[in-house]
């Protein structure tokens, strides 16, 4: 139905490594083990859709490691964020230009969006204004890897649909851009559920020492090498929920960060939770990339 | 990078794929009815009541937007899960009831005193009824590994399928993949650890059993629990809502079908 009524369109001319519809998500269905997902980085995909005056769960592509390029079928206003690329739009006669980070750019029909490979940050957001009006799946445009639910990847050739645009306009053209991918991010964690699980010091270890995101790292979570955690008790921990940020550490004592398509329960001790905000920060750590964890209280 | 569906759950020894039918990977083992020893905590918010003395629920820091309470026991988690679906506290977006544990995830920091509260006052009904009445599942039982299945029980297959069709089983919680319910309250006789091996290819609709616990694969998916058969009720369907047949808290029977029967229905 939404491709018929649609007018517009974003036609994807090329992927990339990784690109996905996300959303902020379908809440409110782990108790039928279905995750929320959504947009990896949150803070950085509502902000695209705020600068469009969109609704701020409209729908946008998460792009991973740049390399997308796309043509407006009908005028469009893009915004890009998250991960800053070199990008550039050319119109249909040709002329070329950049494109801006956290701002408001124009899209003419047949124009084309190219984005090039960010040099910091992992996952850049491209929303539409009016969003992309592809089917929902369970009340959410959000693409969840780990449960393979969401619409169909985008792939080359695909045209998805943009919704009409809202009724506010647009405020400001751009936003200031916080370079905070640089060096080894400090991520804020609360202590536990299960902290009681480690030896003890094991929190403080996990606080001193930096940790490596490894290549063994997507949607799901993002598995760290550093200082090994090592349990206080044998013994397996039934089944229990988890949340994005859980730092769960299986019998390795190397902990995996959990990202937006975590599984929903999982059967490893957490000992600390990443802090919401942070959590996106996190989402735009790459691979050979080190963190820091500090300690903090609620 | 790994960008594309291999998933990095727990279960960070295995080799391969981790998302395996086994459940949350592979920690299933001894989730069904062996005793825990339950941890004393000390960052309990929720009043330090001794849990041994009437299972007053504990609640354990979980991030800054969430919240795990923990009881005794499923009969406990879905109690409290029932009670709090019922009349949810303000600001609560979901409630994952588990083994032994309620996570209650909530919108914002600020609200994690008044959720507290609300978990602590819930006063959880202490007979429950069922919700949604019962499920009744027929079932071909042909599955490839109900022999297997017969010699570690002891029992012949025909008694196995009159074991898993005496028993009213409950929905304790969902997990794994979308849809797919952890059922207990089956014969202790049925108690049988996963498969060594994985299946890279579990049907949907295969009805198995693992640690204490049975459940119906609700897609096509890796899986390690026990075959033995399969039935034609779709358990997962996203054109329904909610599209989860088998819900936390549902009774459920299985009923012996004649192979072929239903298929068409």
């Amino acid at each position: 139905m939404a491709e018929r009524s649609a007018t517009r369109w974003l036609e994807v001319l090329a992927t990339g490594p990784m690109v996905t519809v996300q959303d902020l998500g379908r809440p409110g269905r782990g108790d039928l083990g279905v995750g929320r997902s959504g947009a990896a980085d949150q803070a950085a995909f509502r902000l695209a859709n705020r600068l469009l005056a969109n609704p701020e769960d409209a729908a946008a592509l998460e792009v991973t490691l740049g390399g997308l390029q796309v043509r407006a079928r009908g005028d469009l206003l893009v915004a890009l964020s998250g991960a800053p690329c070199p990008a550039t739009v050319a119109d249909s006669a040709g002329r070329t230009r950049g494109a801006g980070h956290q701002a408001v750019e124009v899209l003419p029909d047949g124009a084309t969006l190219r984005l090039g490979v960010p040099r910091r940050g992992l996952r850049t957001y491209v929303a539409v204004r009016g969003g992309l009006d592809v089917p929902m799946v369970l009340g959410s445009r959000a693409t969840d890897v780990m449960a393979g639910l969401g619409p169909e990847r985008p792939a080359r050739g695909a045209m998805l649909p943009v919704g009409p645009p809202p009724a506010r306009f647009p405020h400001v053209d751009l936003a200031p851009v916080t370079p905070f991918y640089a060096g080894e991010p400090v991520l804020d964690v609360l202590a536990g559920p299960r902290d009681d699980w480690f030896v003890p010091g094991a929190l403080e270890l996990l606080c001193s020492e930096p940790y490596e995101v490894t290549v063994d790292s997507n949607r799901v979570g993002m598995r760290l090498r550093g200082p090994g955690l090592a349990r206080a008790r044998d013994g397996e921990l039934p089944p229990e929920g988890m949340v994005p940020g859980a730092l769960q550490v299986p019998p390795s004592g190397q902990p995996t960060l959990f990202l937006a398509d975590h599984p929903v329960t999982g059967g490893y001790p957490v000992i600390a939770v990443v802090r919401t905000p942070d959590v996106d920060r996190a989402a735009q750590v790459r691979p050979g990339q080190r963190v820091r964890f500090r300690l903090v209280r609620a | 990078m790994s960008t594309g569906h291999r998933p990095i759950v727990d279960g960070g020894e295995l080799t391969g794929p981790v998302v395996d039918g086994g459940g949350p990977s592979n920690r299933v083992g001894g989730a069904g009815d062996a005793p825990v020893t339950l941890p004393i905590d000390e960052s309990s918010t929720a009043g330090g009541a001794d849990v041994r003395s009437g299972g007053r629920p504990r609640v354990r820091p979980c991030g800054d937007t969430a919240l795990l309470v923990e009881l005794d026991g499923v009969e406990g988690v879905l109690a409290l899960y029932e009670a709090l679906a019922a009349d949810p506290p303000p600001g609560v977006t979901d409630l994952l009831p588990a083994a032994r544990t309620l996570l209650v995830r909530f919108d914002r920091p600020a609200r994690r005193e008044a959720i507290i509260s609300a978990v602590t006052r819930a006063r959880p009904s202490g007979s429950r009824r069922a919700a949604g009445g019962e499920i009744v599942i027929p079932v071909v039982y042909q599955g490839a590994d109900l022999a297997d299945v017969a010699a570690l029980t002891g029992l012949s297959p025909r008694e196995v399928i009159d074991t898993h069709t005496r028993a009213t089983w409950t929905v304790a919680f969902s997990g794994f993949a979308p849809g797919f319910g952890y059922l207990i309250g089956g014969d202790p006789r049925l108690h049988v650890p996963r498969r060594t091996e994985s299946r890279v290819r579990v049907p949907a609709g295969a009805v198995a059993l693992a640690a204490g616990y049975t459940a119906v694969y609700p897609r096509e998916s890796p899986g390690g629990w026990q075959i033995i058969g399969r039935t034609e009720l779709a358990v997962w369907n996203l054109a329904a809502d909610p599209p989860a047949l088998l819900r936390p808290g549902m009774r459920v029977r299985f009923v012996e079908a004649a192979p072929g029967e239903g298929r068409h229905g």
